[in-house]
């Protein structure tokens, strides 16, 4: 008795390279620059930049320059926002001001990004002891409030621009870690890690070229809210005398130096204030609009 | 479970492979005491339902297995050396140009977001020190060789743009790479249409035997094993219980597992009138039954196959089975025989 016969296969011709092309050419239904929020947030940190960057062209005072004869000018066409209590020049304080905050911001958040990433993944792609060593390093970072832990390690560190980079390493990088770890933990149950370690790829391999690319997404997403984070806490360290030292212009030390003169001069607190608002305010809608645009299953 | 045969030393052999699963319901026993064995140059199937251990076989031999699992006992010789003592680091000089592996789901198996080229030029790169230039040169080869058109041009090509088949053509491709002696293949037709599925087995088929490349396949389509394999071994609930050459297994089955699982698989040539399920589940593997693990859904079971688990016999020519009265699968096949 012949128990197993298979039908002579004739192949169907699989699917043909012209359907494939034709899949390709379809436009893909999210472009980015129909995302009202990214092209907004895009159109204000570009003004931002352009701004900041151009400053020699906008202005032709020197930030740090005091004129005693002229302190706490008004508006005029001279000097666009006045002037401060030593006489400097207060546009041309905010765009250098803001030249020296969004460099830092833009810096301070790579290194927690890089960290983050780094110990996310090996946590969530080893297991065991240690991912239980780094999510105990996490909680303990967790456990105390952003800003409060910022401010006790530049307190510790001493101000200035190194210690910024410091403790916003220190306490950003959780956050990476976390968002990495979990994202990993999925990825390398998926078969390709499995097909990847069967084909005796070393696991920093799998882990650089296989496993994050497929992750990162989320942590550049989360690095864009980050940003905002930083520039606040930035600011905020200024503001309180431990960030960037004078005379070196900067948006916290204005809204600092501005306040004993609110009721008179208030463009000298507000201005840097509002700078500080819509730079946050377009980072965030960067983030939104690529969260929208990258999030998968959209 | 070779004995009859005499053959000179085989390519793999696996020795009484034990692997279990910490569970929350306990210990899962997922191979209890496998052995295997590959010669140079063959094909053997692995078959069996669901859950009856052939893919934790395969990746126990490969040793990739899931954090939860390990190997209790046993040993898995490739060329002599004892693939289960290996450290990760010396099993990643092994896998690829020794042992490559192919899985059910082209789909899942490759990475989504890597260029189709660059995944089957990594193990070149890897393995054989091959630069950019010379590993794409070699990736370039291998698509034309297991019959991606236009390779130029779908080097650069992402996953979700080929077809199922072309999918797996990849992943063959893939397994190829390094000019291995063994493959493993898990199902790698299972979630292909039957056309396709055709045409991906005669181009392993052919590219094995042109590179005399050993195969294990496991599988549950007895139609597939009957294709590719020479040698067939069944798998029930963690244990082989036939094996031999794939003509006399499937034509002359010895355990009522073998007859059950021929009897649910479609013939064209005899049309039945209606195809034969086993009833039952498989068995938990927790706690397995007393026994024969088949017994409670073996309607030849007697008093003596609750009693002690049997150990494979060897009938004749290199066909062993594990059932006591496998006489009766034979009466039975007999009448059925007369009866047509």
């Amino acid at each position: 008795m012949s128990v197993i016969s298979l039908p002579a296969g004739a192949g169907s011709p699989e699917s043909s390279p012209q359907a494939a092309a034709a899949e390709r050419a379809q436009p893909r239904r999210h472009r980015w620059y129909r995302q009202p929020a990214l092209m907004a947030g895009l159109v204000i940190i570009g003004l931002i930049l352009l701004a900041v960057i151009a400053a020699p062209l906008l202005t032709s005072y020197n930030p740090d320059t005091q004129n005693l004869n002229a302190t706490l000018a008004g508006i005029s066409s001279h000097h666009l926002l006045g002037t401060d209590q030593l006489g400097r020049d207060t546009f041309s304080r905010l765009l250098y001001g803001g030249r020296v905050d969004l460099r830092i911001a833009f810096i301070a958040v790579l290194f927690p990004f890089v960290l983050g990433t780094i110990l996310g993944s090996v946590a969530g792609y080893f297991g065991g002891w240690i991912d239980l060593i780094i999510m105990r390093l996490v909680d303990i970072v967790v456990a105390f409030p952003f800003f409060v832990l910022i401010i006790a390690l530049v307190f510790v560190l001493g101000p200035g621009e190194r210690s910024i980079y410091i403790a916003i390493t220190l306490v950003g990088w959780v956050s990476y870690a976390r968002i990495i770890r979990g994202e990993i933990l999925v990825a390398k149950r998926q078969e390709y890690v499995l097909a990847a370690q069967s084909g005796g790829l070393s696991n920093l391999r799998i882990m650089a070229r296989h496993l994050l690319p497929n992750v990162i997404t989320q942590a550049i997403i989360y690095a864009m809210s980050d940003i905002v984070q930083d520039i606040l806490a930035i600011v905020t360290l200024s503001y309180l005398g431990l960030g960037i030292q004078p005379p070196t212009p900067d948006w916290g030390t204005m809204i600092s130096n501005g306040q004993d003169f609110l009721t008179t001069h208030w463009q000298l607190s507000t201005i840097p204030g509002l700078a500080v608002v819509v730079t946050g305010l377009g980072l965030s809608l960067i983030g939104d609009g690529l969260a929208d645009l990258l999030r998968p299953g959209q | 479970m070779n004995g009859g045969e005499s053959m000179s030393q085989p390519l793999l052999q696996v020795d009484d492979l034990h692997v279990q699963i910490a569970s929350r319901r306990g210990i899962v026993r997922a191979v209890d005491g496998v052995s295997l064995e590959v010669p140079a140059g063959e094909a053997v199937g692995l078959v069996g339902e669901s859950g009856s251990g052939k893919s934790m076989t395969l990746r126990a031999i490969l040793g990739v297995l899931p954090p939860e699992a390990r190997v209790t006992a046993g040993r898995v010789l490739l060329d002599g050396v004892d693939l289960a003592q290996l450290d990760n680091r010396r099993l990643n000089q092994i896998r690829g140009p020794k042992i490559a592996m192919i899985f059910q789901e082209p789909m899942s198996a490759l990475n989504p977001v890597m260029r189709v080229g660059s995944q089957i030029a990594e193990g070149p790169q890897v393995h054989m020190g091959m630069n950019r230039r010379q590993s794409a040169e070699r990736a370039l080869e291998l698509m034309r060789r297991v019959g991606i058109p236009d390779p130029e041009r779908r080097f650069s090509s992402f996953p979700h743009e080929f077809s199922g088949g072309m999918r797996q053509r990849v992943m063959i491709a893939i397994a190829l790479s390094c000019e291995p002696s063994l493959i493993l293949c898990d199902e790698p037709t299972t979630a292909l249409d039957v056309t396709i599925q055709d045409q991906i087995l005669r181009l392993l088929v052919r590219l094995c035997r042109e590179s005399g490349t050993s195969l294990v396949f496991v599988t549950h389509d007895l139609p597939v094993v009957a294709q590719v394999c020479h040698q067939l071994a069944v798998m029930y609930a963690g244990r082989i219980v036939e094996h031999g050459s794939v003509e006399g297994v499937l034509t002359q089955p010895c355990h009522p597992y073998t007859l059950g699982l021929v009897r649910s698989a479609p013939d064209v040539d005899h049309p039945r009138s209606s195809l034969v399920a086993i009833p039952g589940a498989p068995p938990s593997l927790v706690s397995p039954p007393a026994g024969c693990r088949f017994h409670p859904r073996c309607k030849f079971a007697e008093e003596d196959c609750t009693v002690s688990d049997p150990p494979l016999r060897l009938l004749d020519a290199g066909h062993a089975t594990a059932c006591l009265h496998y006489e009766r699968c034979l009466d039975e096949l007999r009448t059925e025989g007369a009866d047509r």
